[in-house]
């Protein structure tokens, strides 16, 4: 028997579920090319200018001016030709790249009309949409790591809370350093209490997530009403300074996009590139991720199915820990009530949208910071468009993906299903 | 290498499942472990792999004692398992299934996947296996998958081999083709052995039999000299008749009539391609074929499960090819679902809420929306006593029940309503012989009494003794028909449809 | 003769009913004491560790108890707190018995509760008994269709309810927020997101203000159960019920069934959503008056507790939501006498989820209250 054989009775895939995604993603950029055409372009004149440099940089880069009316035509055209194409044979290939490629032209037109007549700073959106990408990336690829060996884990947001939190708190006492350390190990002990309870003690994972949130979320507003509102100096810790990197930090546009940040951002690229390789290419990422899969094959083999659930799930905490001081020791310093706001979940659907994979979620973290960073900058614009309207976009588009209208994420194969031995 | 159990007890709980086994496995031979369903074959074998282990008893390896504390220590010392159903990582490619525990590795953990493709193509070569290092284990078909079992227990320089029930997803020729490898393996000096409930098999590769009934080793024998009747009665306990008595053929209208039916499946592949054939009253048309073949969606198709893609399913000549799942129902379907747990019943409910999982919703155990707790209860005391269902209470949660009472309840439900057309899917997996005697009798009685009936299953004999006309499934087409009015029944001419090389 | 006389005698025997065993009452009565009594118990640990004096800890347990059961007002506030927790908690009761995790109650309840303020601020001279529950429908409704998004999610796609509910959860903050602000809603003069006063004939009337004007229980209690009975005749009585269950234990046997799982899921969410809906329309009809930013303080998230706490069942249900109901009360008591955060409250009923979720730890640790299981 040939080895290159099709398994029986699988031989014509006609595959409708990829065609109907196919049509989809060509009715929606049609739509889009209509819809940027009426509203972008039509109603406006002038020209949008976006200044690439800050006064006193190293090298000056003249302001990038577009005219917005002409561009919003140019778009439309692309995005009418891109929304044709899904319709003609041979479509499915290119579908999700051209509509990638179509959604970001209607964020550029967006942008262009929003500015046209004004100017508006790129280069310091492109700088926040980094910064505020962090704890997200940081919460998804948390998720990531409890998820690749099949444990749900929803107490993201939990444990991105205790470490803003021990931040803030041990921060304030020992200094910066001492803080983020602390908070990795609270976020770690969040991980290894959600691994205790889902292993050892079998709760349902879902409950498990909920219950840790809701402690976490519970302890800390106690303790930050009960004791850090009498002793305000135990709610003050440094914030950490931006490092420059020499000579990339002085390179136009992405120096200070890139180069100018603090050891957060550097932090979470470094740690979404180490856990690619551990993920991918170690012999420990390879038993995990078949924990993941097929828990029982593992432990036949004689990985031990709950040491690795343990060990990842306990990293995934410590990397939620490390997102979390983000929060105080990373930005403003002090502890506030619930001040993780959501991130959380959004790191949550950062994991999806990554499709479990460590780079993929930091790609959704920077898109879901772009979309975080623009609706702060909207308001200086003036634009009728609601800000509320602009920070639901996250959580609509994780809807729309995991109910697999564009594309769908396979999850590992056991996530969320204990394993019982015997 | 030898192995030797003794005294070996396992309980789970209240159940014994081995009690006192002594068993020894020598290199270079085949030991046949022959037991049926539920005798405690696999806790035995998983006991011998690590999994689990034993209250009471001691494992010799070479003369001296060992004890494991998971399968990593049996796999250390040379034990190696393919389980029944593969543990095989199916995102992952064959090298990485194969390396998974004992990968090779560079600095800072580094996984040489390189070198595990090297040696998977050593253990190719060196036993014959052609399998591709770099495909993925869900692009393989299951012969294959077997295959990268194999390779897996060799890689881990096993001396020992066990084989759980490794013939129940092979075709007749595909389990020839397996038996080669297996011979090869024991003259290269390995000890195999190799666990089935199937007599006719064991014959043909083992040289050695033990025969396990009720966690007890009750007799040895060997293949050639002892006859089938004999181990037949020592695997189940009492003569055995492997005969189904049923009344001449007399076959009446055509109740169900399929017309160029195509099926596709979840991910749009077709399962079910241009088929027609017809189930008349008073007989039982057998649908035989390695699983995977179709087999499984025609069934959910005709019980209205999935949906048509094309063609015609007519019921006493009125189109139902839309029909729901209820309306087939009642129109005097019966359906006994292949995966009797995960389908056909509910666990946590009791027997009585079982026994009205379809039925709820009319008279006399509904009136409106308000159930009928009565009636339902009634009904089903009353037919868990007819069906033989052995259970101390109607209302003790059904997951409770042997795996044969639990098929005996649902064969309860679906023929204690006025049925026209029974389709059973593997309707006596993994059930005692007992109760695959008493289910056969019921089949036959349904038939006898003017039901049409249609079975599907992967059991070649279990087609053979009950079915009056036989079709063959391969790739989603029906590739060959026999029995009344086309070619007699023959093992070897099915077995040759069912890999579909018969012309 | 003799053989149908055996048969009618087996079948007799066969309906018998055994008489609940001692697994039964462990799980049912046992594990949710210990687990209520433990999370307390850790509470106290906490004002401990923090470092709240022993007499003020005393001082706090003292008016938890007080606060709550001590004085007619007391328990006043503790059915008022009890009503919409009991409310949302059926709701998750119900979907848990259908096999859906609706963590979107939190969503619901201010999606109802928002309905239920704009239906009743909107009228200014209808009668109570047309306004009233034209605003309780209104809420009940909207919460309905929130949750049944999620619903359909699931059935026609697949889309795990979880992921969903948890979406939709932080979508309706943002539109609460945009409500808010939006100068339909918004009462006019005030800055801040704040809508405009419920009219009179559109609140539930207080019960016990001819007492005590201060005493807040009001006519949602009624609601309360007139609910429990009704989910519980729902779940246990009606075929619709049978479906319910049936699908939740194992959706593929319902399916061979022929129960159509896509439209259980579809109504089960929305009932369950129904009865969020209902639980916002209690608190800003019956409490509150008006509408704020996270006017539901959570309580779609306790009410999860609520709902495990109860085991799924409508009594159990109405106990737990008592009992949420009476920490709360007490808790505010709490915070006044002893000075202890009201936050201690949420740290217990995070810790009775935990416990409550794990009967394999309290058996562990409380192995004296529990008989000797066979091991596996």
């Amino acid at each position: 028997m040939a080895v290159t054989e099709v398994s029986p009775g699988g031989t014509k895939a006609i595959g409708y579920a990829r065609r109907r995604q196919t049509l989809i993603s060509g009715w929606l950029l049609l739509f889009l090319s209509v819809f940027v055409a009426v509203v972008f372009a039509v109603p406006v004149t002038g020209d949008a200018s976006f200044r690439l440099a800050y006064p006193g940089d190293a090298f000056v880069i003249p302001n990038l001016v577009v005219p917005a009316a002409p561009y919003a035509y140019v778009v439309s055209a692309l995005l009418a030709f891109f929304g044709i194409r899904q319709f003609l044979p041979g479509a499915a290939r290119w579908s999700g790249l051209l509509l990638g490629i179509g959604l970001f032209l209607v964020v550029t037109a967006f942008l262009t009309w929003a500015t046209a007549d004004k100017s508006f700073s790129l280069t310091g959106m492109l700088q926040a949409t980094i910064v505020r990408a962090v704890p997200i990336a940081l919460g998804g690829l948390a998720g990531v790591l409890c998820e690749r060996v099949a444990v749900v884990n929803i107490a993201i947001e939990g444990m991105l809370l205790a470490g803003a939190f021990t931040g803030a708190v041990v921060g304030s006492t020992l200094g910066g350093a001492g803080g983020l350390v602390a908070a990795v190990l609270v976020g770690g002990l969040f991980g290894l209490l959600l691994a205790a309870l889902v292993v050892t003690y079998r709760v349902d994972q879902i409950i498990a997530g909920v219950a840790i949130n809701l402690l976490v979320l519970g302890l800390t507003s106690y303790v930050s009403s009960q004791v850090l509102t009498h002793y305000r100096e135990l709610n003050n810790a440094p914030v950490f300074r931006s490092i420059n990197i020499p000579f990339l930090s002085d390179l136009p546009l992405i120096g200070p996009v890139l180069f100018q940040q603090n050891i957060f951002v550097y932090g979470a690229l470094i740690m979404v590139a180490v856990a690619t390789y551990y993920l991918f290419h170690t012999r420990s990422g390879l038993r995990a991720r078949a924990v993941g899969e097929h828990p029982e094959a593992a432990d036949t083999l004689g990985i031990d199915v709950y040491r690795l659930r343990y060990l990842n799930v306990t990293l995934g905490g410590m990397v939620a820990g490390f997102g979390g001081a983000w929060f105080t020791l990373g930005s403003v310093g002090r502890f506030d009530d619930n001040m993780t706001n959501g991130r959380g979940f959004i790191g949550l659907a950062a994991m999806i949208f990554g499709r479990w994979h460590p780079v993929g979620a930091l790609m959704a973290a920077l898109v879901f910071g772009f979309a975080d960073s623009l609706q702060q900058k909207l308001a200086i614009l003036r634009t009728p468009i609601p800000a509320e309207f602009l920070a639901m976009a996250p959580y609509i588009a994780t809807i729309v993906l995991v109910a697999g209208l564009i594309g769908r994420a396979r999850p590992p194969a056991a996530d969320g299903k204990p394993y019982i031995k015997d | 290498m030898d192995i030797e159990l003794r005294g070996i007890t396992k309980r789970f709980g209240d159940l014994v499942a081995n009690s006192g086994v002594n068993l020894s496995i020598k290199a270079g031979e085949v030991l046949g472990l022959l037991g049926e369903n539920g005798a405690g074959k696999s806790t035995m074998m998983n006991i011998l792999s690590g999994l689990y282990r034993p209250d009471e008893g001691e494992i010799l390896i070479d003369g001296k004692p060992v004890s494991f504390r998971g399968p990593g220590d049996a796999i250390r010392a040379g034990i190696g398992m393919v389980h029944q159903h593969f543990m095989l990582v199916p995102v992952f490619t064959v090298a990485e299934n194969v390396v998974l525990g004992v990968e090779p590795t560079r600095m800072l953990d580094y996984l040489d996947l390189r070198k595990a493709r090297e040696q998977v193509r050593e253990i190719n070569e060196e036993y014959g296996l052609e399998v591709d290092p770099d495909e993925l284990i869900e692009n393989l078909p299951v012969g294959i998958q077997q295959r990268v079992e194999i390779i897996k227990v060799l890689f881990r320089s096993a001396s020992v081999l066990i084989f759980d029930e490794p013939t129940a997803v092979l075709t007749p020729q595909e389990v020839t083709e397996f038996f080669k490898i297996v011979r090869s393996l024991r003259d290269a000096g390995k000890a195999i052995v190799f666990i089935t409930h199937k007599l006719h098999e064991i014959h043909g590769i083992a040289d050695r039999i033990s025969v396990l009934r009720a966690g007890k080793i009750v007799g040895e024998g060997l293949p050639g000299k002892t006859s089938d009747q004999d181990l037949a009665e020592m695997m189940v306990g009492r003569p055995v008749t492997f005969e189904v008595e049923k009344k001449t053929f007399e076959p009446g209208e055509v109740l169900l009539d399929i017309r160029n039916l195509t099926v596709l499946r979840d991910d749009d592949s077709v399962a079910v391609d241009n088929v027609t054939f017809s189930v008349r009253s008073g007989e039982i048309v057998g649908i035989a074929g390695v699983q995977g073949n179709g087999q499984t969606a025609l069934v959910e198709a005709l019980t209205g499960l999935r949906r048509v893609t094309t063609g015609s399913v007519t019921f006493q000549g009125k189109d139902i090819t839309g029909a729901s799942v209820r309306d087939r129902h009642r129109m005097g379907f019966a359906h006994v679902p292949e995966d009797r747990q995960r389908a056909g019943m509910i666990t946590d409910f009791t027997i009585a809420e079982n026994m009205a999982l379809n039925t709820y919703y009319d008279e006399p155990y509904s009136h409106g929306i308000v159930m009928d707790w009565k009636a339902v209860a009634d009904n089903s005391a009353k037919y868990a006593t007819a069906f033989d269902v052995r259970a101390t209470s109607i209302f003790e949660a059904a997951g409770h029940l042997s795996g044969g009472n639990q098929q005996k309840m649902i064969v309860a439900r679906e023929l204690s309503r006025d049925t026209k057309l029974m389709i059973a899917a593997q309707p006596t997996r993994g059930l005692d012989v007992g109760s695959i005697e008493y289910i056969h009798k019921r089949i036959v009685a349904a038939r006898d009494e003017g039901d049409g009936v249609l079975i599907v299953s992967s059991e070649l004999d279990e087609i053979l003794a009950l079915s009056d006309r036989i079709l063959v499934m391969f790739k989603g087409r029906v590739v060959a028909e026999f029995g009344a009015g086309a070619r007699p029944a023959n093992k070897n001419d099915i077995g040759l449809a069912m890999a579909g090389a018969l012309a | 003769m003799s053989e149908e006389n055996g048969r009618a005698a087996l079948s007799a025997e066969l309906m018998k009913r055994a008489a609940p065993g001692r697994t039964d009452f462990e799980d049912l009565v046992i594990v949710p004491v210990l687990a209520v009594i433990t999370a307390i118990v850790l509470g106290g640990l906490v004002m401990l560790a923090t470092g709240v004096s022993v007499g003020a800890i005393g001082t706090a347990f003292v008016a938890l108890f007080t606060g709550s059961v001590g004085s007619i007002s007391a328990i006043s506030e503790t059915l008022t707190a009890a009503a919409p927790l009991t409310l949302a908690g059926l709701g998750i009761a119900l979907g848990f018995r259908a096999g859906l995790f609706n963590i979107g109650a939190e969503g619901q309840v201010l999606i109802g509760g928002m309905a239920a303020v704009i239906v009743g601020f909107s009228f200014e001279s209808l009668p109570i008994y047309i306004h009233l529950p034209m605003a309780l429908l209104a809420g009940a409704a909207a919460g309905a269709f929130w949750a049944s998004i999620a619903g359909w999610l699931r059935a026609a796609t697949g889309a795990h309810e979880v992921i969903t509910t948890i979406m939709l959860n932080l979508i309706s903050f943002r539109l609460v927020d945009y409500l808010l602000r939006s100068p339909f809603v918004q009462k006019p003069g005030r800055a801040d997101p704040i809508s405009k006063n419920v009219t009179e004939s559109a609140q539930l009337p207080q019960l016990l203000s001819w007492l005590d004007p201060n005493m807040r229980v009001h006519a949602g209690i009624v609601i309360v159960v007139l609910a429990v009975i009704l989910v519980y005749w729902l779940l246990f009585r009606t075929t619709i019920g049978f479906e319910f269950r049936a699908s939740g234990l194992n959706p593929d046997a319902a399916r061979f069934a022929g129960m159509k799982s896509g439209v259980i899921i579809v109504v089960v969410m929305g009932v369950a959503g129904a009865l969020a809906g209902l639980a916002g329309a209690n608190q800003v009809l019956g409490v509150l008056g008006r509408a704020s930013p996270g006017f539901s303080g959570g309580l779609g998230f306790d009410a999860i507790a609520v709902a495990l706490l109860g085991r799924s069942h409508p009594f159990g249900v109405l106990l737990a939501g008592l009992l949420f109901g009476a920490l709360q009360a007490g808790g505010r008591q709490m915070q006044v006498s002893a000075g202890v955060s009201l936050d201690l409250i949420a740290i217990i009923q995070a810790l009775i989820i935990i416990f409550i979720a794990a009967p394999i730890l309290m058996r562990a640790v409380f192995s004296f209250a529990f008989q000797k299981q066979a091991r596996r």
